[in-house]
């Protein structure tokens, strides 16, 4: 390859990398100055262990996206065979459609339109219902379209003779779907349930929207201590949560290129 | 043809119909109706008139201008590095499309703030720039400072798709094209360029409805009292003293109508379908 | 060989406004070997699904022993398939895919291990039972589809162009290997496919079908002998379809001529089809030819040559094993019983011709999926 390209390349990642880099430096600097690297501690780490707040902020968030991820597994899962078998092409391309509106619209516009139906909810039942569960639905809601969307495909490619053989073979339908036609999408289903559990952990927009003041996720707390200042303990945070996804991303890596290795040396056998 | 479905099976999609109908029809529906009745729910077009009165119309503009410098950026940095990466052995090409989309999975919010750390006026690049002599630069605080924002938040949104696109490309088309006389340059503009349209295409939107939405960039980053169009979304629906859900509720649907129409457009130049090569 | 097994009656199926099967009567003996044929979209494959239960019929009735079926559905019809490309659970190995069926019908699993064995053998796969089902070649996945079928002891098998994915010569191994599997279990077999070649040679009957419709039931050689339209001549093997009249019983006029043959039952002079095999034609000199014609096209084919003959502007194939070279002038003999008459036909006119040969673009066309 051309020394341009190579460079270009740098230049793009230098500048993709850099502030996250400095970030995770001076999380480590003794002082909470922002230019000069004083010393190294641990300083802001602990005080980001010690802060109650941000301890209860991660767990609502692990269990909110875990909670919501589940739920819109199967709900997707069921949803996508569902539209999978419709005949009618029109109600398919308006359900598929409708269910495409929460990933196509602007994060903002899907909060206010779940706020204002939760708080005319509030309004009618006389007190206000934001809260935990508000955020579920909400999640769940953003959720389902992206399962379905890595389902569907798997359904897609799967002969549709494979759930027919096994009726044929003496399985109801309902069998049929738990012997054969789940254990071909499950690959699908699995890559959903990973990619509803880092969207729900990830969104801050909408949550900020569905929340009340009672439960708060972890990217809220971030919005209300990064809003306009410096907070050292922040760079932890972030630091933290940096090199978690990159060890996760290095094992999903690393197996993804183990298993690319055995297919092809599979392939090779024959 | 009747194929046998029984009942079950057609049932199936049901919940999640009624889920739709529920959280998302009917919120948009309220959004509607908000949109189009003052504040004693009486049908009326105020709201509306007050857009175009009250410089929301500005602001509009304003948004529309930033995010689509922003994505013409975007593009213009990310379709040389997605080739680039396309170009290079498969191994490599796994570990740079997994260095682009590393940042993608941290919080938009730590991104902007760990950008918005690096900038501060006491912060470290300024720190660089003035051990060299150049002193006083406002780097953070500027318009400028909002669509570098934009830039650094959304860029892997517009490599991915693109390389996912590229990557696919059947190599013989290529040779097919060096062997009916191309050059290098003409096989990128003549082939590759249109072949990878459904790339840019999904890259385009997928950079710019959240740039044209922004509310946390544009507060970190840019000048006080700078405000696009999510930040006066956001201040209608959540600050307590200025909240009116009726306007806020205007701006979005115009806000939503203006982002379907752009996506149609969009979606006219690619006849594919799919949505290109979303994450993961 | 004779009771009723299945009977198809008045089967229509219509499908978004385009009719698939119209009027469908047809009726199957226990232990037959019975093979529906024709084109792509003949609604041949549809006919099949109706048996298996995949598809409702709009109209008609089903029957299995003479009760109607039409209502149970696939899982619990004693009739089993083998699918087109198999449909062998790719997440399931040899031995538990033949042993599906048995585990759904609760059978201990000593009875399943002596089933399966039983079956392997029968397929000739002895040993393979622990192998994944990717790593069998196409063969191999095709007998395993045959063992996982018969191992629930099914009285009818339906096959759905079963040998389509396998290269010629494989194919023809399969043919003698599932004809003496049916001879040797004695069970219904209904054979789809659209190769006519296929079908002569392993069926007791054939259907051949086109356009959602019967064209003709019979045996091989009544199919072929005694085509009943220019659509069945000219499907099953080559045909020289003539346009002509019938002057008398056993006098027919053709090619400006009059021919003797041995069709009785028409009117006089009714306008009707004439159909001459290409290798029932006999190659004469000029003299001695009663028609005569010029060469304008020849092919090798191996065991004999393929000629194009032109008699007054009608492109005649003749099979002939005497080399003739392009432009030759030749005379043409043909006996009584080679000249078969057939009514006129919604097909007359269509096929028989040679003028445009277009053998390639209908294989090419045949070999598209029947449905959807």
């Amino acid at each position: 390859m051309k020394i341009g390209s190579k460079l270009y390349m740098a230049l793009v990642f230098l500048l993709l990398y850099s502030p996250i880099v400095v970030l995770i430096v001076f999380s480590f600097n003794s002082s909470n100055s922002m230019a000069v690297f004083e010393g190294f501690s641990l300083k802001w780490y602990k005080e980001l262990f010690n802060n109650d707040a941000a301890i209860s902020a991660l767990l609502n968030s692990l269990i909110l996206a875990f909670s919501s991820a589940i739920i819109s597994t199967i709900l997707g899962t069921v949803a996508a065979v569902g539209i999978h078998k419709m005949r009618s092409k029109y109600v398919k391309s308006v359900v598929t459609n409708v269910t495409n509106i929460p990933m196509m619209n602007p994060d903002i516009v899907t909060g206010i339109s779940m706020m204002l139906l939760f708080a005319l909810c509030g309004t009618l039942i006389g007190f206000g219902i934001l809260g935990f569960w508000t955020l579920l639905i909400a999640h769940i809601t953003f959720n389902i379209p992206y399962v379905i969307l890595s389902v569907m495909p798997k359904l897609k490619q799967m002969d549709p003779r494979l759930p027919e053989a096994a009726m044929d073979l003496g399985c109801t339908p309902l069998q049929a779907f738990f012997k054969v036609e789940f254990h071909e999408i499950l690959p699908g289903i699995f890559s959903g349930l990973l990619m509803a559990f880092t969207l729900s952990l990830d969104d801050f927009v909408i949550s900020y929207f569905c929340a009340g003041n009672t439960f708060q996720t972890l990217p809220i707390f971030i919005y209300s201590q990064t809003k306009k200042r410096v907070t050292p303990d922040m760079n932890a945070l972030c630091a933290i949560i940096f090199i978690t996804i990159l060890v996760l991303l290095l094992v999903r890596n690393f197996a993804t290129d183990r298993q690319l290795g055995k297919n092809s040396r599979r392939k090779a056998r024959n | 043809m009747k194929k046998n479905n029984t009942l079950a099976q057609r049932l199936l999609a049901a919940p999640h119909i009624l889920w739709s109908v529920l959280f998302i029809v009917a919120p948009l529906a309220i959004v509607v109706f908000y949109a189009f009745t003052d504040s004693s729910f009486g049908f009326s077009f105020s709201n509306f008139s007050k857009l175009f009165n009250d410089g929301t119309v500005e602001v509009f503009t304003l948004s529309l201008a930033f995010a689509f410098c922003a994505t013409c950026i975007c593009l213009v940095v990310a379709y040389p590095l997605a080739y680039f990466i396309s170009r290079t052995s498969r191994k490599t090409q796994n570990t740079l499309v997994m260095l682009s989309m590393l940042p993608m999975w941290m919080n938009f919010l730590l991104r902007t703030y760990a950008l918005s750390f690096l900038l501060e006026d006491t912060g470290f690049l300024n720190n660089i720039l003035a051990s060299v002599g150049i002193d006083g630069v406002s780097l953070i605080n500027t318009p400028g400072a909002v669509i570098f924002g934009m830039v650094y938040n959304f860029l892997p949104y517009m490599i991915l798709p693109i390389h996912s696109v590229i990557s696919k490309i059947d190599k013989n088309v290529i040779e097919a094209a060096e062997d009916l006389g191309c050059n290098r340059l003409r096989v990128i503009f003549r082939v590759i360029m249109p072949l990878s349209l459904p790339g840019i295409v999904s890259g385009i939107t997928m950079v710019f409805v959240p740039s044209v939405s922004t509310f946390y960039i544009s507060q970190q980053l840019g000048p006080t009292d700078f405000v696009l169009i999510g930040d006066v979304i956001e201040t209608y629906f959540k600050s307590s003293a200025a909240s009116s859900y009726h306007l806020g509720s205007a701006i979005s649907l115009v806000l939503m109508v203006l982002i379907f129409i752009c996506m149609a457009v969009m979606n006219h130049f690619s006849d594919d379908e799919s949505t290109g090569g979303i994450i993961v | 060989m004779s009771n009723k097994l299945l009977d198809l009656r008045n089967i229509s199926v219509c499908f978004d406004d385009a009719v698939i099967l119209k009027n469908i009567n047809l009726y199957i003996c226990d232990g037959e070997f019975i093979t529906l044929l024709g084109p792509s979209g003949c609604g041949k494959t549809t006919t099949l699904r109706i048996i298996a239960g995949f598809v409702n019929p709009d109209t008609g009735d089903v029957l299995f022993e003479g009760k109607r079926i039409n209502n149970i559905p696939s899982h619990k019809r004693e009739i089993n398939t083998i699918f087109q490309k198999y449909a062998l659970f790719p997440h399931l190995n040899v031995y538990e895919n033949i042993a599906f069926g048995l585990r759904l019908k609760k059978m201990p699993e000593k009875e399943i291990k002596n089933t399966v064995e039983e079956m392997l053998s029968l397929v000739n796969l002895k040993g393979f039972g622990k192998r994944n089902i990717n790593s069998l070649s196409g063969g191999q996945q095709q007998r395993v589809a045959i063992a996982r079928a018969l191992a629930v002891r099914p009285r009818v098998l339906l096959l759905d162009e079963p040998l389509g994915a396998l290269d010629l010569k494989l194919r023809k191994d399969m043919q003698n290997e599932l004809k003496s599997i049916q001879q040797r279990l004695g069970i219904t077999f209904i054979y789809v496919t659209h190769d006519q070649e296929e079908a002569l040679s392993m069926s007791d009957t054939v259907v051949v079908m086109d356009n959602g419709e019967i064209q003709q039931i019979g045996t091989p050689l009544d199919i072929y002998n005694e085509p009943k339209n220019a659509f069945v001549a000219d499907f099953i093997g080559e045909s020289n379809i003539l346009d002509g009249k019938m002057l008398d019983d056993y006098r027919c006029f053709f090619s400006g001529k009059e021919f003797k043959c041995l069709d009785t039952g028409f009117e006089k002079n009714e306008p009707v089809d004439v159909v001459v095999r290409p290798e029932d034609v006999d190659v004469v000199p000029v003299e001695e030819g009663m028609v005569c014609g010029t060469v304008t096209n020849l092919t090798f084919k191996g065991v004999h040559y393929e000629i194009i003959v032109d008699i007054g502007n009608f492109k005649w194939m003749i099979q002939t094993t005497d080399y003739q070279p392009v432009g030759a002038h030749i005379g043409l003999k043909i006996d009584p019983d080679a000249i078969h008459v057939m009514k006129k036909s919604e097909y007359s006119g269509k096929f028989g011709d040679y003028s445009t040969f277009s053998d390639e673009i209908e294989e090419m066309s045949i070999n598209d999926e029947e449905q959807e």
